[in-house]
């Protein structure tokens, strides 16, 4: 079974993803901000890391790069799930090295497990 | 015809109101009160030459006068400052605004996704209920995607990514995903083409925005049964696509405004009252930044044809 870490500050959010990727079969843990969010990461070394940009103590930019420099963590995939807009910080996080960056209003939950299965197969 | 264009920049009140500025912050005001005290300043100038000969006194003169001009200026630079100031705050709130408003936006999508993964567990009208919350939670999410896109537009921020797409696939991909909704209406759409396939260098986000406001409009204003033709036709060094209905149509009156911001035309208003006047707005600047043209023709209880061009690249 596969582990996805889901690193999200707002609670009907983090409640919702969780409990859907759970019926879809994945085991799922989350993190509340970014510093937990870090360190959960080097600790279980999850399959994907799921990763809000606006969040308490380190935000997500930070942790982007963290992962990305630490050996244990900077080959996990990263999808960048989060409402800000802007192009810059579409580009920002895509040249860090995120994977992918989803507009979580524009998505249904079903097409956010799609591209994950994307992801994981590739 | 440039005259006039000319007197109405220089309309110093109407910006006053605009912009909400008293008049002595309103540059264009400041603008011709600086031209006025030039003139003023070059007459009396000779005219005291002529009168005095010593040049200690035009001297003086000058240089009270370039005193003045250089206050005034002072007031023009710290009243663009101040609108710009404003510019930036209003970008600054748009994109938290429409942060903070996207994030219950998605709790309320997300969890609607979630019970409806159970609806054997619902019965019938919960379900319908919960249809009807979800297309109210896709309007709002709609709005502030539209909002942002017009945010971006004015600042000049419209991301722009060329992409080799076929634009016929593209039409058909997006016609298929229009059938079960026109459908529902009563509505018959199809896609007409000659054209075999036709790759173009073209901004795919941008254009897929414009064929689907367009084909929403379509659909939207046809009242009962109708029909929806999309036609796309290769001319010489261009494509035009075009979207036609037998729909309400769009009083004459209106159609100098069709493009602009917020504007819904009175008798949509009768019909439909969903949609953000948004749509076309978007459209237009899309087809604009693409170095095309989007026009319509239309007859109030006749029908409306939209068409837009983009070069061949």
């Amino acid at each position: 079974m596969k582990t996805i870490l889901f690193i999200e500050d707002e609670p009907t959010i983090q409640k919702s993803i969780s409990r859907f990727l759970e019926k879809e079969g994945y085991e799922v843990k989350s993190a509340l901000d970014g510093e937990i969010g870090l360190e959960t990461a080097k600790k279980i070394k999850p399959d994907l890391i799921l990763l809000d940009l606006i969040l308490p103590k380190k935000d997500g930019f930070e942790v982007l790069k963290e992962l990305k420099k630490e050996e244990a963590t900077k080959n996990i995939p990263v999808i960048a799930l989060t409402n800000l807009e802007e192009s810059d910080n579409i580009e920002k996080v895509l040249s860090l090295g995120a994977t992918a960056y989803l507009i979580k209003a524009n998505y249904k939950l079903e097409e956010i497990v799609e591209k994950i299965k994307q992801i994981l197969n590739q | 015809m440039l005259i006039k264009k000319i007197l109405k920049s220089l309309n110093f009140v109407s910006q006053c109101k605009k912009y909400n500025l008293r008049l002595w912050q309103c540059p264009i005001f400041l603008f011709l009160l600086t031209g006025l005290i030039i003139i003023i300043a070059m007459i009396s100038t000779y005219l005291i030459a002529i009168r005095y000969t010593q040049p200690e006194l035009v001297a003086l003169i000058v240089i009270a006068i370039t005193i003045i001009l250089l206050i005034i200026n002072h007031f023009i630079i710290q009243s663009i400052e101040t609108l710009a100031e404003a510019n930036r705050m209003k970008s600054e709130f748009v994109g938290i605004v429409s942060h903070q408003l996207r994030t219950p936006l998605t709790g309320i999508k997300w969890t609607i996704d979630l019970m409806m993964c159970e609806k054997e567990k619902l019965d019938k009208h919960h379900i319908q209920e919960l249809k009807e919350i979800n297309e109210n939670n896709e309007r709002m999410i709609k709005l502030v995607n539209d909002l942002l896109d017009v945010s971006k537009i004015e600042q000049g921020k419209l991301i722009f990514d060329l992409e080799k797409i076929d634009i016929k696939e593209l039409l058909q991909k997006i016609t298929k995903e229009y059938v079960p909704m026109a459908k529902a209406k009563n509505i018959e759409i199809n896609l007409k083409t000659k054209i075999d396939s036709l790759p173009l260098l073209i901004d795919k986000q941008g254009i897929e925005i414009v064929i689907r406001n367009l084909i929403d409009n379509a659909v939207k204003y046809i009242k009962n049964k109708g029909k929806v033709e999309i036609c796309l036709i290769k001319k010489n060094k261009t494509v035009r696509c075009e979207i036609k209905d037998n729909g309400v149509g769009i009083p004459k009156d209106d159609h100098k405004n069709i493009f602009q911001k917020f504007f819904r035309s009175r008798n949509i208003m009768k019909h439909e009252t969903v949609g953000t006047g948004l749509g076309l707005f978007i459209a237009k600047s899309i087809i604009k930044k693409s170095k095309g043209k989007i026009k319509f023709h239309s007859q109030e209880n006749k029908g409306t044809t939209f068409w837009f061009e983009i070069p061949i690249k």
